[in-house]
């Protein structure tokens, strides 16, 4: 039996499901991320394990225990939320103290555990601080302290750095996911965060309207998705229009120029095809077609060449399509210039036929 | 140079305003103090030490502020909880909530006490100086209620209540737990706010308390008709009262970190 079974979790405001037929299995130790964009029902169904909302149907198990009605402050969770949530009357060390204290803790353990939070989290300098005397990352890690100071069964994190600016979220999420290594809880996190959620994730469910598109791995949900809109949402993909030209050899067409696929789906002669844009490696069309490393190629021109720090990508136009391919930085590159006829040469596994 | 102008310009509205609002309270105060000018003593606290020492005096202000308290802790009890709970859970009765606090404005204290008095003309009410005093305090919860609200209003809509309550549940917390030591120590600005206007309110109210026949402090100056001197020496100590609660209310609602950087600053 799994950490936390959700059993085809329901929630209905009026005529819309907010969530439709949600399961997840979750291992004890596992971080498993809900990501989506707004409105997709990933803060919902976070609420619902939480216990903020009653589930419309369906069941919650937590550690064998059916908690789909039992009221938040009995289920032994630990939530950090997007805005902190530190209670602004308390310093540092008794908003970490608060849970200890309503649950009857003695003085002296308190202070023990409330001086090992502060040292897991690398700020026992500002016990006595309280927060607005904080920086916006300082409470956060201070929220996900008192969070995890009552050894809680399951640890929730609502899209916790939100609020943070970009470099702070990307030290605040590596040290989030090394602590929760450390302490073996499980983990549930949610974001609209594509890079987020891969980067520190053992799985990733991606949410669209209510509905699960995929639950796996972060390499299963980049490399392979299984609908357009987990290949759209995850990664800047190259989404092309293609037409069905041999479908026992798997051949296909975009805009005309023929390529082989890994397997066409019986879906009809129109086709959607994904595209990875780092897949893609860029030749000048003089070079010999049959020398190119890759079985697939695309001729097209270049339309423009854009700079984005490590990645410099390359916007090419086919006929009537638009593919992008990025490339490393590499300030010794001679890069294409606009109107510049290039080949776009990949392997036959970075293209697939979406459902 | 524009700075300059700008500055003596904000001196001058500040200096007429004092002479606006303190020529008059200074007058008063001068006219207290002269009882005795006419037998060669400028300054004489002669009024004041007459109305100090007045058994009804103390009397009638003991009353006021056992009146004044009843109102404020009935007042609160009723507000804190409820408005937490609508700004928790039906923020859309926020409205109607804002209507009602019209109601005690609107409707002259006149017309909310004889309609009071009708109503219960029938019960123990109206009969006895002890139902009358119990009127008296309902009428006062309610005649203070734009008053007593606003504050404990703007409080809650300071913080987030929702975040907060959410918080404390996920730690293991009560509804009891959670609204005296976490929403109520955040609001509580808000609520000593509410409850210094409402009893500087009680304290000071005048028409409830006459047509219902109660000793209250405000009643004190139509029982010392015969001497001039001690109804302004009320005036001046009843001012001085007020002014002392504001002093109070400021003191009380600094928040902790305020009083502490100011203890280790000083």
């Amino acid at each position: 039996m799994a950490f936390l079974d959700i059993t085809d979790l329901r929630k209905q405001f009026g005529a819309t499901y907010a969530v439709d037929t949600f399961n997840l299995s979750v291992q004890q130790g596992e971080f498993v991320s809900f990501l989506g964009p707004s409105g997709c029902g990933k803060t919902t169904t976070l609420r619902m394990i939480a216990g903020f909302e009653s589930p419309t149907s369906g069941e919650i198990m937590l550690a064998g225990e059916d908690v789909t009605r039992i009221p938040t402050n009995r289920r032994q969770i630990g939530m950090v939320f997007q805005s902190y949530a530190l209670f602004p009357n308390m310093t540092v060390a008794d908003n970490i103290r608060f849970g200890l204290r309503v649950g009857g803790q003695s003085a002296q353990v308190m202070k023990e555990r409330t001086a090992e939070m502060l040292e897991l989290i690398h700020l026992p300098e500002v016990a006595n601080r309280y927060p607005h005397q904080l920086s916006g990352g300082q409470q956060q890690r201070v929220a996900l302290a008192r969070a995890l100071a009552i050894r809680p069964r399951l640890l929730l994190l609502d899209e916790p750095l939100s609020a943070l600016d970009a470099k702070i979220r990307l030290s605040l999420r590596q040290e989030i996911r090394a602590i929760q290594r450390k302490l073996g809880i499980s983990a549930i996190y949610v974001t609209h965060d594509q890079e987020e959620a891969l980067s520190i994730s053992d799985r990733v469910v991606v949410m669209n309207k209510g509905r699960v598109e995929q639950v796996g791995t972060p390499t299963e949900i980049y490399n392979t998705p299984q609908t357009q809109f987990v290949a759209s949402f995850v990664g800047t993909l190259n989404l092309l229009e293609g037409r069905t030209v041999n479908r026992a050899d798997n051949m296909i067409s975009i805009d005309g120029q023929q390529l082989c696929v890994e397997r066409i789906e019986p879906t009809g002669d129109v086709l959607s095809v994904a595209l990875r844009p780092e897949a893609i490696t860029l030749h000048r069309e003089a070079d010999d077609i049959d020398a190119l490393p890759h079985n697939n190629t695309l001729r097209g021109t270049v339309e423009d060449v854009y700079f984005l720090g490590s990645v410099v990508r390359i916007r090419t136009r086919l006929r009537d399509q638009f593919v992008n391919a990025d490339t490393f930085n590499n300030p010794h590159a001679n890069l294409p210039t606009p109107g510049e006829p290039v080949l776009l040469n990949f392997p036959l596994e970075a293209c697939r036929v979406l459902v | 140079m524009a700075k300059n102008r700008t500055s003596v310009f904000s001196w001058v509205w500040l200096l007429i305003g004092i002479l606006y609002l303190g020529l008059p309270l200074l007058s008063t105060l001068g006219y207290s103090l002269s009882p005795e000018v006419r037998a060669g003593n400028p300054i004489s606290f002669s009024a004041y030490f007459d109305v100090l020492s007045d058994p009804k005096f103390s009397a009638n202000l003991w009353f006021s502020i056992g009146a004044g308290l009843l109102t404020t802790v009935i007042s609160t009890m009723l507000l804190v909880p409820t408005t937490y709970w609508v700004q928790l859970r039906m923020p859309y009765l926020r409205s109607t909530l804002e209507l009602m606090t019209l109601l005690p404005i609107v409707v002259p204290v006149i017309v909310q006490v004889f309609g009071l008095l009708a109503l219960y003309r029938s019960t123990f009410l109206v009969n006895g100086s002890g139902g009358l005093y119990i009127l008296m305090i309902g009428a006062y919860i309610i005649w203070a209620f734009p008053y007593t609200y606003r504050p404990i209003s703007a409080a809650f809509q300071a913080i987030n209540v929702k975040v907060l309550t959410e918080a404390a549940q996920s730690l293991g917390a009560s509804w009891i737990t959670i609204l005296l030591r976490v929403i109520l120590p955040n609001v509580w600005g808000g609520v000593l706010n509410s409850a210094f206007i409402t009893f500087a309110l009680a304290l000071g109210e005048f028409t409830i308390s006459s047509l219902l026949a109660q000793q209250t402090f405000s009643m004190y100056q139509f029982g010392v008709k015969d001497d001039i001197y001690k109804p302004i020496a009320f005036t001046v100590i009843s001012f001085a009262l007020t002014w002392f609660f504001i002093a109070v209310l400021q003191q009380v609602t600094k928040h902790p970190s305020q009083r502490n950087a100011a203890r280790t600053t000083r």
